[in-house]
């Protein structure tokens, strides 16, 4: 058995099922396992699903960089179809993660929106890869097309450590969950801590589902465009 | 490398097509903007104004420099020629980078003039921050230039794979030339400066490197 079809293997029969148990198991801990924070109320719940779009959504930008980068000096369009896979499912969960933080930020903060660096991080990177998708919209299957697309995925992501050092320098309100220093605003009970690591492994799980899907759909829109030129070849 | 600039520039020498209507777009982009602000804020927004100015009115002028060449069909002659075609992005850049640096000082002149911006007593820093600005403008856009030339939609395209990406040099460019306008020194915008000159040097490389990659035929 090849290992593509090993693989294909475990995305089709165990990653639905891993992904769908895991995300009960993380909705569960959300919901009834997770104690109440104490300032922010019912409201923090939010915060487990939001930080770990962020991550996904980075994870898809990344993989899709990486993948661009072996489509541009190894070539194979199972690359290309990886890194397009990649940026849709990032995109998704970026869209994801500025629709959760509003709905935190409103009562937190009191506004809906404000031009913190990490907001405004987030929202570029946003439009960085809506372009990279505009720009796929344009051509059929086009090698152009997708090298050109490669080429802004990679330097989209070379650009991601400059936007967020410059957007920093402007300073801001984020609160630091993750990084900060203990009983600054970190995560204070184990069981926020134990919470957020089963949604991540949700998340991941999902991510990885999702991204499968969407190679799998352009691998086969591929495949049909492949038969209908030759279909149109034969014609002519 | 040194042949092509030279050809570029001898190009722009002779017509003056490019920096001419480039100067006229600057003034009527400040002129836009001189109508939609109170004249007493006019000043503090000074840096936003040139920065903006110039990003909108320098990207159709980066896309001219290929479009000529595929008007006339020499693109191919370009790629046929045996030189490394990293070479001829750098070529491509600089020589953006002159005739944008030309732009930029009338800029400066214009805004001097329309919003009595008062020149800094810096000259030299002043002359640092567009300097550095310039740089990392002129290799983004002539990356993409090349790349969206060869697009239907080019005019479009171009701003949209641009801006997003620009954002660091926006930002950054926008706050030392504040600081400088400001009266303060190069020292004084040290950080802002710092993430310019990274961002410069990231894409001039990143460029060279990967333009090979969007020219193949």
């Amino acid at each position: 058995m090849s290992l593509r079809a090993r693989l294909a293997l475990v995305a089709e029969h165990v990653l639905p099922f891993a992904a769908t148990a895991a995300m009960l198991a993380a909705l569960g801990c959300v919901f009834l396992y997770a104690p109440n924070e104490r300032m922010q109320g019912a409201v923090q719940r939010i915060f487990y699903f939001h930080v770990n779009c962020a991550w996904s959504a980075f994870l898809g930008f990344f993989v899709a960089a990486g993948a661009s980068a072996w489509y541009l000096w190894r070539g194979g369009e199972t690359a290309d179809q990886l890194a397009q896979a990649a940026v849709q499912v990032g995109m998704l969960f970026c869209t994801m993660v500025l629709v959760t933080g509003p709905i935190w930020a409103r009562p937190i903060w009191g506004t809906w929106w404000t031009w913190d660096p990490r907001l405004t991080m987030t929202v570029i990177l946003w439009t960085i890869f809506a372009v990279y998708l505009v720009l796929r919209s344009m051509g059929r299957d086009d090698a152009e097309i997708a090298r050109y697309g490669a080429v802004l995925a990679l330097v989209g992501v070379l650009d991601i450590p400059l936007i967020m050092v410059s957007v920093r320098l402007w300073r801001g309100m984020h609160p630091s969950v993750i990084s900060a220093p203990k009983g600054q605003g970190g995560l204070e009970d184990p069981r926020m801590v134990v919470t957020l690591l089963v949604a991540l492994a949700a998340f991941v799980l999902l991510f990885l589902w999702l991204l499968w899907r969407r190679f799998e759909t352009l691998r086969l829109r591929d495949a049909i465009r492949r038969v209908e030129d030759r279909v149109m070849e034969a014609r002519a | 490398m040194w042949t092509i600039l030279q050809k570029d520039l001898l190009l722009e020498l002779r017509t003056r097509e490019a920096l001419s209507a480039l100067v006229v777009l600057m003034l009527l982009i400040l002129l836009t903007f001189t109508f939609a602000f109170d004249p007493a804020e006019a000043a503090t927004a000074a840096p936003a104004v040139l920065w903006v100015t110039f990003v909108f009115a320098g990207l159709l002028a980066v896309q001219r420099t290929f479009l000529i060449e595929r008007e006339n069909g020499s693109w191919y002659g370009l790629l046929l020629s045996p030189i490394d075609r990293g070479a001829i992005f750098v070529a491509k850049m600089t020589g953006n980078l002159i005739v944008l640096a030309i732009a930029q000082v009338v800029l400066l002149a214009l805004l001097a003039l329309l919003l009595g911006v008062e020149m800094p007593r810096a000259p030299l820093a002043l002359f640092v921050v567009n300097g550095l600005g310039l740089v990392g403008f002129s290799a983004l856009a002539t990356l993409f230039a090349a790349l969206s030339v060869r697009l239907r939609a080019r005019e479009m395209l171009l701003p949209l794979l641009v801006l997003p990406l620009l954002v660091p040099v926006v930002i950054c460019a926008v706050e030392a030339s504040r600081v400088v306008l400001a009266g303060g020194g190069a020292a004084d915008a040290g950080a802002w400066l710092r993430v310019l000159a990274t961002f410069d040097v990231i894409f001039t490389v990143a460029g060279w490197l990967l333009f090979e990659q969007l020219v193949q035929e």
